[in-house]
């Protein structure tokens, strides 16, 4: 159980996807104008996630890691690993999918305000990383699960902290050339020097 | 003084507008508004009927950190004197030799040589960041047109009391214009940033030149070579590798600040007495401290209780964690922003709260960094908006049904 936690911890502050990776840039600098938004944004990552994870556990261990084919009688030598990226792909776009018409379905308001980016978290950095680290790192089933979860926590976290940011900043005095894109950029840097404080943690 | 309005006045037309200087208005105003009191009044609405303006808040605040500065300095040079009345040498650069050829002498007894030391290592650091963070914030008010005002001040006195005394002047310099320019003047100015610029410019240096910030040896301006007696380490740092260490220092001692440390972080007495200056005018909330105070007690047990073999910082009692490293500095000074912490009462003690429990996890838990206060307030800078967020969102609701009904 400690194990759990302590893994989940890591993934939500020590290593968190957007301040700590900057992955999943696009939506994280795209979705955080509001508050209302960025939640909606930070939930559908954290369920894509945690499911993306433990399925691409699921497929890269029955069906792509060498020697994975060995409970069909005589498939034991086939290696499938250069398919690794299209199953995972694959994989999350389904997911996105349902996800997407989930949302259509019951938050209509949502789904219009998050437009083209909601589709997009197929081709999100951070859900592809999720999986990728989830390989690399040889997680089990559980594991998967509980990084995925935390992962998706994490950027959530940090889009809906960066969205009431900007929410604040509407009031401040930013130099023309600097307007939109530019000072979120900076905001996003400085908020990854508040995340260094978890960097080094060894849990 | 009648000289210099003569001379203010007869040059004012260039600088107003229309004039040939009038771009420069804000140096011009800097001038005259700082000798002399203005003597217009607000011709519009609105008027706020408050003897609170910026410029009194900010030097309320210089006031509050004056204790802390002497000791600052008077403890940079006792810290020095000391070391070098154990053995170790004075350091060999410009400093050392500036003084003793001046006919200084470094003697631990002397009060004045005390003196004269401290001021040796602090002035010019004080000098350098008056001189960058002055000149960027001219330069930025000249850009934008408005008004100089007084915010760097307090960042440019706070500055150099987060940093070691044998900090490397260039560095001072290139820590308090990142901390200004990117961590204050591109969000607009004064009361606009979301991270406390002081911070900015200490975690900046922080990080990229570790090794003039942590560690054993910049803490006491003398040099250390084949010195076994004596320590230059902070205490905190020591505490957290050898269990039981602190049964060698006297708490009072540690409170009223005669301990290694950056140069301000030191006395938990003089920020006691400036907290509580700063909170009795109004310019810093007594419920953000107070909310810092119990998230360290609560964490600070909590380790306490849980305990744990391997790690002596888990045995390090409350009462020592609020007079050692910058707790006490940070807490009085930089949670207290008011810019930059929460703007709800009720939110500043959850924002409060969240750092004093941040600053013990970080100091206990990462082996890193020796020090946490300072990434935990940078690290609840950054969520004191949306703490805000949901208290008005929470206030919102209450009033539409509250006006429903």
């Amino acid at each position: 159980m400690e194990h759990y936690l302590s893994l989940a911890l890591k993934a939500i502050f020590v290593e968190n996807m957007a301040l700590a990776f900057f992955l999943g840039m696009c939506s994280f600098l795209a979705i955080s104008k509001n508050v209302f938004n960025a939640i909606g944004m930070g939930l559908a990552v954290i369920v894509v996630l945690a499911l993306t994870c433990p399925l691409n556990n699921l497929l890269y261990h029955y069906l792509l890691a060498e020697g994975a084919l060995s409970w069909i009688p005589g498939a034991a030598g086939v290696h499938l690993e250069f398919l690794t990226f299209l199953v995972l792909i694959g994989t999350i776009a389904a997911v996105v999918q349902v996800v997407e018409m989930v949302i259509e379905r019951f938050s209509p308001g949502l789904y219009g305000s998050l437009g083209v980016f909601l589709p997009l978290i197929a081709v999100n950095c951070s859900i592809l990383g999720g999986s990728l680290f989830m390989v690399e790192r040889e997680y089990t089933l559980t594991e998967s699960l509980v990084f995925g979860t935390g992962a998706g926590a994490g950027f959530a976290l940090a889009i809906v902290a960066l969205a009431a940011i900007r929410e604040r900043m509407r009031y401040s005095n930013v130099p023309e050339p600097l307007r939109g894109l530019g000072i979120t950029f900076i905001t996003v840097g400085l908020m990854a020097i508040g995340f260094m404080s978890f960097s080094g943690i060894q849990l | 003084m009648k000289k210099l309005r003569e001379i203010l006045d007869r040059v004012a037309p260039s600088f107003e507008k229309g004039g040939p200087l009038e771009k420069f208005f804000p140096l011009y105003e800097l001038l005259d508004t700082g000798a002399f009191t203005p003597g217009h009044t607000t011709r519009t609405a609105s008027h706020v009927r408050d003897g609170l303006d910026m410029k009194r808040m900010m030097i309320s605040v210089v006031v509050g950190l004056l204790p802390l500065l002497a000791i600052a300095m008077y403890n940079t040079g006792y810290q020095a004197n000391l070391a070098i009345s154990h053995g170790a040498q004075p350091l060999n650069d410009w400093h050392t030799i500036l003084y003793t050829s001046l006919g200084g002498r470094f003697e631990v007894a002397s009060t004045l040589s005390n003196w004269l030391v401290g001021a040796l290592y602090y002035l010019p650091i004080l000098a350098v960041t008056f001189a960058v963070g002055g000149m960027i914030e001219t330069v930025a008010a000249v850009i934008r047109r408005e008004d100089v005002n007084e915010g760097f001040l307090v960042t440019a006195m706070l500055i150099p009391l987060t940093l070691p005394p044998t900090i490397p002047l260039w560095q001072v310099g290139l820590g308090t214009g990142f901390g200004i320019l990117i961590g204050k003047e591109v969000f607009g100015g004064t009361g606009m940033n979301f991270l406390n610029p002081a911070l900015v410019a200490r975690a900046f240096l922080f990080f990229a030149y570790p090794a003039n910030l942590s560690g054993t040896e910049p803490w006491i301006a003398a040099d250390f070579i084949d010195v076994d007696s004596f320590s230059g380490a902070t205490w905190l740092s020591r505490a957290a590798v050898e269990p039981g260490v602190l049964d060698q220092l006297d708490w009072w001692q540690a409170f009223v600040g005669w301990i290694p440390g950056s140069m301000g972080e030191t006395s938990a007495l003089a920020c006691l007495v400036g907290g509580i200056f700063i909170c009795v005018i109004g310019v810093a909330s007594w419920r953000t401290i107070a909310g810092v105070t119990l998230g360290t007690f609560a964490m600070a047990s909590f380790f306490n209780w849980a305990g744990s073999d391997t790690n002596p910082m888990f045995a390090v009692p409350f009462t020592w964690h609020i007079v050692l490293g910058g707790w006490a500095l940070g807490t009085v000074y930089m949670t207290t922003d008011p810019v930059s912490s929460s703007y709800t009462d009720t939110g500043r003690w959850i924002y409060g709260f969240l750092i004093g429990v941040l600053t013990v996890l970080i100091r206990s838990i990462n082996p890193a960094y020796p020090e946490g206060i300072m990434l935990a307030i940078l690290f609840m800078n950054m969520f004191a908006p949306l703490i805000d967020y949901f208290f008005l969102q929470a206030n919102i609701r209450r009033r539409v049904a509250r006006d429903a009904a």
